[in-house]
């Protein structure tokens, strides 16, 4: 085994695993401080944070000391290499590079968005000095409040790391970003009209260390101490990008990438991180809806479900084949598993349907080339699927014997009369019913509409269960690539909605509580194509469900580090 | 030392030197077609057992440069000539260019032969606009008379040369930058490995010489390693590591001299002989002060240091980074050395590139500094820290990617060093000698 000495500590490589000192550190828990190096962007080694002494461990144990410092994130490692990341040599570095890079900094901590998640600040207080050599007046230079149209860039907190040139060079391949002036009279800027409006121009943001490049969408709302992040998974189409959903006090402020190599790579699409709006949407479902003679009503938990249960109940007595549950692919594994079991449990005639995922265009691959092709290798691509768990819920629905069909084929069938009872999810953040569909519903005996958002067939309801976004909810998405990955529930559900879990949990007359991992390995015992799921708890990364190699090689990727971003598709 | 007959330079007062005719006249190409007879190897063994070290500073032996190519490479090769020339006080590819271009274009043909170069990029400092011209003329006759083209000489060999016209910087100089510069990109020096060697010019194998370097490679092949070797300082007994200072240099004098101009020596002159013999001296017979051995990045000599030759080891041993480009400027005893160090200083800090952040930062801090211990408002304590910063910054400390910083450090810490007393004096003193117009425009 190759081994690696990290301040005196052995660290063993795989045989073919190719890291730099900065990897190579972190494999021993060691952090070496770093701003230009990213690891899914070429390796510029300007900035140098990363300085380190290395050194060649000699068969005979002696070792060689190269004689001055070196930037960790260009020195790759090997068998017998010494990396010093602590001695007074490699502290002076450090200092100093963090003096050069505060030299002209404002400091506006107080007034910036960055602080508490700051580059600058963090490296400053553990290997910077506490005051400045400076006596001269700082460079001032001047703001660009229009970078894109969610972006800002405050130019003089820019430690000219380049990460943002570089993403719209490498990643989307729109190179809208660049250097322009030289020395320390350096910014970052758009060529003239061309501002950085690409669909995956929100990641710069992300990727800036400090509070130069900001999110105009998420600036001065929040001071990032204040927010509580939860994992969760995109649930903007079906690549599913791991991500942070960061709230406080039940409000959502941001959407933030996490680095997942069985997913998406490090970044995530605009789409998806500004897409969230609509968990905060006024005509969000609040509290549980009955018709009752005197119209429709708002009911308790307690009352509606023992009477949904009847109605479910005697509709699959009275015409079973007429009955249906109609699932979406916005639905988790465990919400379909639970209704697609409860149903069956009715009777095993009763019918589940599925409404097919919506498609808008085409995949869209990245780095695009200047006539705006995709490279034939993409890095990061946003699927034309938009809607999360297509694949998942399709393993249920196939597993209990349901098919896919269209909204207006379902509709058709409530109008002829073949069925007459209706349990319609939806959780589709656009409208997924028109008015003139919804007419379809007056002929159905039973509509049930569970939901998040207000919709047309609201009106047509008997009831009306309020359901809750992805951001409320715990289950399981499975990606366009067979990967599994855990939602998490990081914010309560605005009045009385429950996590749409919850309500399939309860209605089924289940007890105890709703616990996803729990009904994870219910579902692995059951249905063998989703027998991965047997672990409970999916990690951060989650597994893929297809073969025992991919979920070994999902399971150990802890240890993985990612080289290049993109999907591994 | 007088007696030197200059061989580089032989042709520059002729009429017309920089025609073909007159080049053809004088034997032109004749050592290109020599070299056609031989085999690549044969040629860069010849170069490299005479001992050229490369004129553009670092002085790196050229042959052996040109072996660290990967064998049987299935091409393209580039040779990437390196007219940047923007050292302050440099001037000899500028008067190679535009008095004898065809001596240049006769070594970037024989090396291209060497290296298995099919072709060659000249790149020249955008502000040479009369070599720029030469240049232009000089190789369309060469393309007409089938020196360069396919097939030269009937020899099988084809090559082409281009004129790359510079970005007007500094970096551009630096062998890295200048390959990012000819691909059209911001003149950022490259992080190595790779080196140029390996992967340059479009990502493949490229060797990048100077002008000078060039025209010596025409004088070696013309004349012998016998007679390249006859010049010069061989290597010192006493350093193993030590290549040796063969041949004739040109030597740039300027500043405060009689008769400054380009001078052709022997390299190992000292720069006292260079200064009364060929200089004629300092204007009205006053002192010197000090004096940059080769290009201001290198450092100065003190007065006492007047006698140190101008060999690649020679400004080494007196605390100067090195030979340079053996630009020699001379600082009279009326000059201030805080006006000249802050000088320097402002010219690197206008030419860092801005990539790293030590060189970025550094290079502007020590101009402000300068520039507020010159408007009177020094402390003692700037000169360490201008000790401090300019000898943290660069390449030999390992805090950045190319020489620049190394070079923009030097002669702030060289001038703290030896004339430190002259240094505290000025701040004590808490005059200012900022003209005026020097405000105008400053920061
Ligand atoms: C900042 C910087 C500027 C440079 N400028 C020049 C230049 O203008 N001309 C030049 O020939 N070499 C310049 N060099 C040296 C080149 O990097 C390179 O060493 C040289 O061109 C190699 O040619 P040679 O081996 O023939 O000397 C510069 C180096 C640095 C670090
Ligand atoms: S970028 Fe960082 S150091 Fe600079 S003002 Fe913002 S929080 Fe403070
Ligand atoms: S704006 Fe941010 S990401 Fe871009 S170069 Fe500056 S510090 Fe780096
Ligand atoms: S040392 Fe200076 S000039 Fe050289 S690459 Fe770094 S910033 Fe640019
Ligand atoms: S992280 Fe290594 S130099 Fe920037």
């Amino acid at each position: 085994m190759p081994t690696v000495y990290v301040n005196d500590q052995p660290v063993e490589l795989k045989p073919d695993e190719r890291l730099n000192c900065i990897q190579a550190a972190q494999k021993a828990g060691v952090e070496i401080p770093h701003y230009c190096w990213h690891p899914s962007l070429s390796v510029v080694a300007s900035c140098r944070m990363c300085l380190v002494e290395v050194g060649d461990k000699k068969p005979d144990g002696t070792v060689a000391m190269v004689p001055k410092v070196v930037p960790g994130c260009q020195t790759p490692v090997k068998d017998g290499t010494v990396i010093v990341t602590n001695s007074p040599k490699v502290q002076a570095a450090q200092r100093g590079t963090l003096e050069y890079l505060l030299l002209n900094h404002p400091l506006d901590c107080p007034v910036c968005d960055q602080a508490g998640e700051c580059g600058l600040q963090d490296f400053s207080f553990k290997y910077g000095r506490a005051y400045s050599r400076l006596a001269e007046p700082k460079n001032q230079k001047k703001d660009k409040p229009y970078i894109g149209d969610q972006i800002t860039l405050f130019t003089d907190r820019c430690i000219m790391c380049t990460r943002c040139v570089r993403f719209t060079r490498e990643i989307s391949g729109t190179a809208e970003l660049q250097v322009v002036s030289r020395g320390s009279g350096e910014e970052i800027d758009i060529f003239p009209g061309k501002p950085c409006n690409n669909k995956l121009a929100g990641n710069v943001v992300d990727l800036c260390p400090v509070g130069a490049l900001c999110s105009k969408d998420f600036l001065y709302e929040q001071r990032v101490w204040w927010l509580k992040g939860k994992n969760s998974v995109c649930a903007g189409c079906s690549t599913g990008c791991s991500i942070r959903v960061d709230q406080n006090k039940d409000v959502v402020y941001r959407l933030k990438p996490r680095s997942n190599p069985l997913a998406q790579g490090e970044f995530m699409c605009d789409e998806g991180r500004f897409g969230w709006k609509y968990i905060h949407s006024e005509h969000r479902l609040k509290f549980p809806m009955q018709k009752l003679p005197a119209g429709i009503t708002p009911v308790s938990w307690p009352q509606i479900l023992p009477a949904l249960r009847q109605a479910l109940t005697e509709a699959a007595k009275r015409a079973p084949e007429k009955l249906a549950v109609v699932l979406t692919p916005f639905m988790t594994v465990e919400e379909a598993y639970l209704l697609c079991k409860y149903l069956k449990s009715l009777s095993p005639a009763a019918r589940l349907l599925m409404t097919p995922a919506p498609v808008v265009g085409a995949d869209d691959s990245y780095p695009k080339d200047l006539r705006g092709q995709a490279a034939p290798q993409p890095k990061f691509t946003i699927r034309a699927e938009k809607a999360p768990n297509r694949a998942g819920v399709e393993l249920v629905l196939h597993h209990f014997g349901g098919t896919v069909e269209s909204l207006d084929s379902i509709l058709a069938q409530v109008s002829q009369g073949t069925l007459e009872a209706v349990y319609l999810t939806a959780g589709s953040p656009e409208g997924w019913i028109t008015d003139e569909q919804a007419k379809s519903l007056a002929k159905a005996k039973l509509v049930i509409v569970q939901d998040l958002l207000d919709s047309p067939a609201l009106p047509w309801a008997t009831f009306v269960l309020p359901g809750t976004s992805w951001a409320e909810r715990d289950g399981t998405f499975v990606n366009h690539a067979g990967l599994a990955q855990a939602i998490h529930r990081g914010l309560r559900s605005p009045g009385d909605a429950w996590p749409d879990g919850r309500i399939c949990f309860e209605l089924a007359g289940r007890t105890g509580i709703f616990h996803a991992p729990t009904i994870r390995q219910e579902i692995a015992g059951e249905i063998p194509a989703l027998a991965a799921l047997i672990v409970g708890d999916l990690g951060d990364e989650g597994i893929f469900l297809k073969s025992a190699g991919e979920t070994a090689s999902a399971a150990d990727s802890e240890t993985q580090v990612p080289v290049t971003g993109g999907s591994r598709s | 030392m007088s007696t030197y007959e200059p061989v580089l330079l032989a042709r520059i007062h002729k009429e017309q030197s920089h025609t073909l005719d007159s080049y053809l006249a004088d034997g032109g190409y004749e050592s290109f077609k020599k070299a056609l007879g031989m085999t690549p190897v044969e040629v860069t063994t010849l170069v490299k057992d005479s001992g050229l070290r490369g004129r553009g500073g670092a002085g790196f032996p050229t042959g052996l440069k040109w072996t660290f190519l990967p064998k049987d490479h299935p091409g393209p090769i580039y040779l990437a000539v390196n007219g940047d020339e923007s050292e302050p006080g440099t001037f000899n590819n500028r008067i190679l260019l535009e008095k004898d271009p065809h001596q240049v274009l006769e070594g970037i043909a024989i090396s291209c032969y060497a290296i298995r170069s099919n072709t060659a990029y000249l790149y020249l400092r955008y502000e040479y606009g009369a070599a720029w011209r030469a240049l232009q003329k000089a190789v369309a006759e060469c393309y007409e008379k089938g020196i360069f083209g396919k097939n030269v000489f009937g020899s099988g060999f084809d090559l082409d040369v281009r004129l790359h016209r510079g970005a007007a910087a500094y970096i551009c100089g630096e062998e890295t930058g200048l390959i990012e510069s000819l691909e059209g990109k911001r003149a950022w020096p490259r992080i190595k490995p790779p080196f140029p060697a390996i992967e340059g010019l479009f990502r493949k194998p490229t060797i990048v010489n100077n002008i000078e370097t060039m025209a010596c490679v025409t004088q070696i092949l013309k004349r012998g390693i016998d007679w390249f070797k006859s010049i010069g300082v061989p290597p010192d007994p006493n350093n193993p590591r030590d290549a040796g200072s063969y041949g004739p240099k040109l030597y740039c004098l300027s500043g405060h001299v009689n008769k400054p101009g380009c001078y052709e020596v022997p390299l190992g002159i000292t720069a006292r002989q260079l200064i009364q013999e060929y200089g004629g001296g300092v204007p009205g017979g006053r002192g010197i002060k000090a004096v940059v051995p080769g290009g201001i990045s290198m450092g100065f000599l003190a007065p006492s240091e007047l006698d140190t030759p101008l060999d690649f080891n020679g400004p080494g041993k007196v605390g100067c980074l090195g030979l340079g480009t053996a630009a020699v400027v001379v600082i009279d005893d009326q000059t201030s050395m805080v006006d000249v160090v802050y000088n320097t200083a402002r010219f690197f800090a206008h030419e860092s590139c801005g990539q790293c952040t030590p060189c970025r930062e550094g290079t502007n801090w020590m101009q402000r500094i300068l520039h507020r211990i010159r408007s009177g408002q020094g402390r003692m304590e700037d000169l360490d820290l201008l000790l401090e910063v300019s000898g943290g910054i660069g390449m030999m400390p390992g805090t950045t990617i190319c020489g620049l910083a190394d070079g923009a450090g030097w002669p702030v810490k060289n001038a703290i060093r030896k004339f430190r007393s002259e240094f505290e004096e000025y701040i004590q003193s808490g005059r200012s000698t900022i003209k005026p117009c020097e405000l105008i425009g400053a920061h």
